[in-house]
């Protein structure tokens, strides 16, 4: 409502009075008066659907009870949100949720983070009034990336909604009535054969144990337990600021120092930071991006335009399935996590004298559908599966509370080099519109020879959580070899979560996109909200992670990638130069068409 | 003073005669010509006078959603004709759409008139495709006609697939927009935010035909039949251990005895009146219940039983109904049948002690105020009903 006078209602709720404005839902008035009402099919991301009955109140007059979440006030509304009747009903509801569930707490990866069980917990439904009706249904285990047990699942329709709302993406869907009502994939295919990006969105919003990542964490340990390989790790630029949250420090934490202690403690051989990887793809992907606008802008020759980044292996994966008459807009550039991979097999394996066959690459993630990108037959370019296992924040949490660390009490540690060394340019990466800004310092100062004149080379119009942002930037002041860029504007877009990225695509299908460079994350907030971060997620989470992102990039000693020393001298010592031949042997890589159902 | 089956049926068709308003031959067109001389107001001073309530089953005022309807400021709106008939037991409305369907169309017209809407359609039953093609013939005469009279209403028709949950009118919305059929949260209610998010008025095809009648009538005839909360006559499909089956148009207001009298083999135990959402009146009830919005409700669904039929067959029926046709999005109501269902037996097969039948009950009264919409809300009918009142059957 853009209403400057916004027309209040007055209510009372437990016989207290309240005035909110219009159209506040019985939900937000209660929780503005400090009263908790229980929720469970209620997320702030999504829209309301009101099925599961938990947030039910009593309103006077009304012959049934209404479900706060989806009810607004209205003048003189009478509220009781802990009656007799309220507490009777939701009682009843949660027993009903249990009876239909798997209540295997103890083996399942969500106990102590599930709602139901919190929900169960409080109502103290310990008396197993109904019967047992759970289904024994098998895991869906199809997905190297994403498991699904119908076994669990309460049928709150949240992973439908960020499936279809967030994501624009439709695999999960609901399917037959009653009894028999599941949540699904069209036509019941496994997970592995439909449209699903593996994002992990359903997974951050499933309130219980339902949904959840491939867990891959047995087989690190039996890695890291062999003497005979030398198993080398990454990390994500999101996880330096997530993992805190896993492991109880609180939210927007930055703990990179720790984490490598971490790690070590681990016992991984190599702790190496996705981070270098991320300002090698600055320095790729600006060249590439620059090599097309010459073409186009110089040489009148036909190249795809706008370039749209490819870090996001969800996004990928989406544009395969739904845009993929467009797919030579993608830039050829492989993910950070799938340039760190071969590069550790091959120039890294080589300088610490270890047989690339003995070598493990572990990556750690903000991400499920980068265990998906991992497993693409064409990630193989060491000549090996590049990278080996992918874990996500929850999985390494799992880890250092297996191994008995004390994560807030380690020291400090740096990473190992070469590989390890970073830029803020690289860790801004996690969040949406870090790719653009951490390009845009790179690409700039090529053209111009000068830094990006933004105060603190912060872009701030490429910055916060808006679904679709824009930036222009005018190149003035060229190098030589750029002058046919002299005075041009950069048209720039920032889209994250995927029916964003649909938005942006309808455009580029259709030739109107007015941008030269668009950047794309499949989730909500970037990587700070990926499908493999600490659960819940929340715009106020991504908020805090970002800006610890933001944060360490400004601690930085280097902010710009191509200032990186460990770039400079990977360049000069192997790739030799940016778009060269080994780049595009090790760092470049071709997609694939993918069917839209 | 029992009667013969030639003495029921002369009884039941005099008592017919006298009301005889869906379907007595009327000509529509005429009355259209005249409709659309009238003023809106008027109109709504009819339809409210005659105090009718809508014959689905729900018994909301016609006369408040039409209003709601018409004081909507939108220039698009609709106009949906509900002949999901899926209640168990009632047959009557395709009855009407086959002998009277130009009076539903009718009904619409005028519905489309008082609220301004250009576009109806008839969301029909999936079982009853069958009646497609006469509906469409019948359709395209109305519609041609419509538009001799300068009148710019339109009417289509959608066809349903088969769910219980489609006659609840905002899964029917659902339905119509492609959507799987499940209910919306009210508020906003159809007349504010219905089809395509247009104000929405959906009236059950007995109700459409009502309003032609009252119309016709000026208001007058129709309530001259019924009592003072129930006014006027509805159609009843009259089924199972009866002397008299079939489709009849009676007063509202009667007693149990007096249907049962009329209609029953003489060894009547219990009339389920309303369908499986309904209400089961025992014998030892029938004289003080009335049918009608102060005593049991009914959208037509009136099915006897006889002393010879078991009432926990006959409940867990229902409830297996009900468990299969909920659209399975409330907790109350996909989890609660089932346990209602599992409940019983469990009882019966004493893996439960008596007592238990206590929690389902309470959990039956939970599922009537917990559940998101009607479906859910009305399971607690049959289950409560029959379960107080033939508390040994279920157990034992």
């Amino acid at each position: 409502m853009s209403d400057n006078k916004q027309k209040m209602i007055n209510v009372t709720i437990d016989n207290k009075t309240v005035s909110v404005p219009e159209n506040t839902s019985i939900l937000e008035a209660t929780r503005s008066l400090g009263v908790y009402i229980p929720t469970l099919c209620h997320h702030e991301d999504l829209c309301v659907a009101g099925n599961c009955r938990v947030c039910l109140v009593e309103v006077k007059g009304s012959r049934t009870l209404q479900a706060s979440c989806a009810t607004p006030v209205a003048e003189g509304m009478e509220i009781f949100t802990n009656s007799r009747l309220v507490r009777t009903a939701r009682k009843h509801v949660i027993e009903l949720l249990l009876s239909e569930h798997r209540g295997e707490c103890l083996r399942c990866s969500r106990n102590g983070n599930c709602e139901l069980q919190a929900l169960a917990n409080e109502y103290r439904v310990d008396e197993g009034l109904f019967i047992d009706i759970h289904k024994e249904d098998q895991p869906d285990i199809s997905s190297p990336a994403i498991q699904k047990d119908d076994s669990k699942c309460i049928r709150c329709q949240r992973c439908v909604r960020a499936c279809t709302e967030l994501q624009s993406v439709s695999a999960l869907c609901v399917a037959h009535k009653g009894a028999d009502m599941k949540i699904t994939t069209f036509w019941d295919k496994a997970l592995a054969y439909v449209v699903c990006t593996n994002c992990g969105q359903c997974v951050s919003h499933c309130p219980t144990g339902a949904l959840t990542e491939k867990n891959y964490v047995e087989d690190v340990w039996d890695a890291i337990y062999d003497p005979t390989k030398h198993v080398v790790v990454q990390t994500a630029p999101a996880i330096r600021v997530s993992i805190g949250e896993e492991v109880g420090l609180g939210p927007g934490k930055r703990v990179t120092k720790k984490l490598v202690t971490a790690l070590r403690r681990l016992g991984f051989d190599s702790v190496l930071d996705t981070d270098f990887t991320a300002d090698l793809t600055i320095i790729e992907e600006g060249n590439e991006l620059l090599q097309r606008l010459t073409k186009a802008l110089r040489d009148n020759e036909d190249v795809a335009l706008p370039m749209i980044t490819s870090c996001s292996p969800g996004w990928i994966k989406f544009a395969e399935h739904e845009f993929n008459h467009s797919l030579n807009h993608l830039s050829t550039c492989k993910s950070p996590q799938q340039m760190f991979g071969p590069l550790a097999k091959t120039y890294y394996a080589e300088k610490i004298g270890v047989d690339p066959k003995d070598m493990v690459v572990v990556s750690i993630m903000p991400c499920t559908a980068k265990k998906f990108e991992a497993a693409r037959p064409e990630m193989m370019s060491s000549g090996f599966r590049d990278v080996d296992y992918v874990l996500t924040t929850r999985e390494l949490g799992l880890m250092i509370r297996q191994a008995g660390i004390d994560f807030e009490k380690l020291e400090d540690g740096e990473y190992d080099s070469i590989l390890g060394k970073s830029t803020g340019a690289g860790a801004i990466f996690g969040t949406t519109g870090g790719v653009m800004e951490a390009a845009l310092r790179t690409a700039y100062e090529i053209v111009t020879g000068r830094e990006i004149p933004f105060d603190g080379l912060k872009i701030t119009p490429v910055r916060g959580l808006d679904g679709i942002k824009e930036a222009t930037l005018k190149i003035e002041g060229t190098l030589n070899k750029y002058n046919f860029l002299e005075g041009a504007e950069l048209r720039v877009a920032i889209g994250h979560g995927l029916a964003n990225a649909r938005k942006i695509m309808k455009q580029v299908e259709s030739g109107e996109s007015p941008y030269h460079f668009i950047e794309i994350m499949a989730c909500p907030g970037g990587c700070i909200g990926g499908g493999g971060q600490p659960i819940p997620t929340t715009n106020e989470l991504r908020l805090q992670r970002a800006n610890a992102l933001y944060e360490e990039d400004e601690k930085m000693q280097y902010r710009k990638s191509h200032e990186n020393p460990e770039i400079i001298e990977i360049y000069e010592d192997f790739l030799e130069k940016p778009l060269g031949h080994k780049s595009h042997e090790l760092l470049h890589t071709s997609y694939v068409k993918r069917e839209k159902n | 003073m029992v009667m013969t089956r030639d003495e029921k049926l002369a009884k039941i068709n005099a008592h017919q005669e006298r009301v005889n308003l869906i379907f007595e031959k009327i000509d529509t067109l005429r009355l259209m010509e005249k409709v659309l001389t009238l003023d809106n107001n008027k109109i709504l001073e009819y339809i409210k006078e005659s105090g009718l309530k809508g014959r689905g089953g729900a018994g909301f005022p016609t006369y408040l959603k039409w209003k709601l309807a018409a004081d909507q400021k939108s220039d698009v709106k609709y106009v949906i004709c509900n002949a999901d008939e899926g209640e168990p037991g009632t047959f009557k409305d395709r009855k009407i759409l086959e002998e009277q369907a130009e009076k539903v169309f009718t009904g619409m017209a005028i519905c489309a008139k008082v609220i301004g809407a250009s576009l109806g359609y008839i969301y029909l039953r999936g079982e009853y495709n069958f009646l497609v093609p006469l509906l469409v013939t019948k359709m395209n005469v109305f519609n041609d006609d419509m538009k001799k009279f300068g009148f710019n209403f339109t009417i289509d028709l959608r066809s349903g697939s088969g769910a219980y949950i489609c006659g609840e009118e905002t899964a029917l919305i659902e339905s119509m927009e492609g959507y799987r059929g499940e209910a919306r949260n009210k508020p906003p209610y159809p007349a504010e935010k219905g089809y395509l998010g247009k104000p929405t008025v959906i009236n059950n095809v007995e109700t459409l035909v009502y309003c032609t009648m009252i119309v016709l009538n000026e208001g007058k005839k129709f309530k001259n039949f019924g009592t003072e909360i129930s006014t006027g006559s509805k159609v009843f499909s009259v089924s199972g251990d009866a002397d008299v089956e079939g489709i009849y148009e009676l007063e509202l207001g009667m007693t149990i005895q007096e249907f049962v009298d009329l209609f029953g083999d003489g060894d009547t135990k219990a009339v389920q009146v309303g369908g499986a959402s309904g209400f089961c009146v025992p014998r030892k009830k029938f004289k003080e219940t009335i049918i009608g919005f102060e005593g049991v409700p009914t959208g037509g669904s009136m099915m006897l039983f006889n002393s010879s039929r078991s009432m926990y067959h006959i409940l867990m029926n229902y409830m297996e109904f009900m468990q299969e046709e909920s659209c399975g999005q409330c907790t109350p109501c996909r989890v609660g049948c089932q346990q209602l269902v599992k409940g019983i037996q469990a009882i019966k097969h004493k893996k439960r002690p008596a007592s238990y039948l206590d929690e389902l009950v309470k959990l039956a009264k939970t599922m009537r105020v917990a559940s998101k919409c009607g479906l859910g809300q009305s399971v607690a009918n049959p289950f409560i009903s029959i379960v107080e009142n033939f508390r040994e059957e279920i157990i034992y």
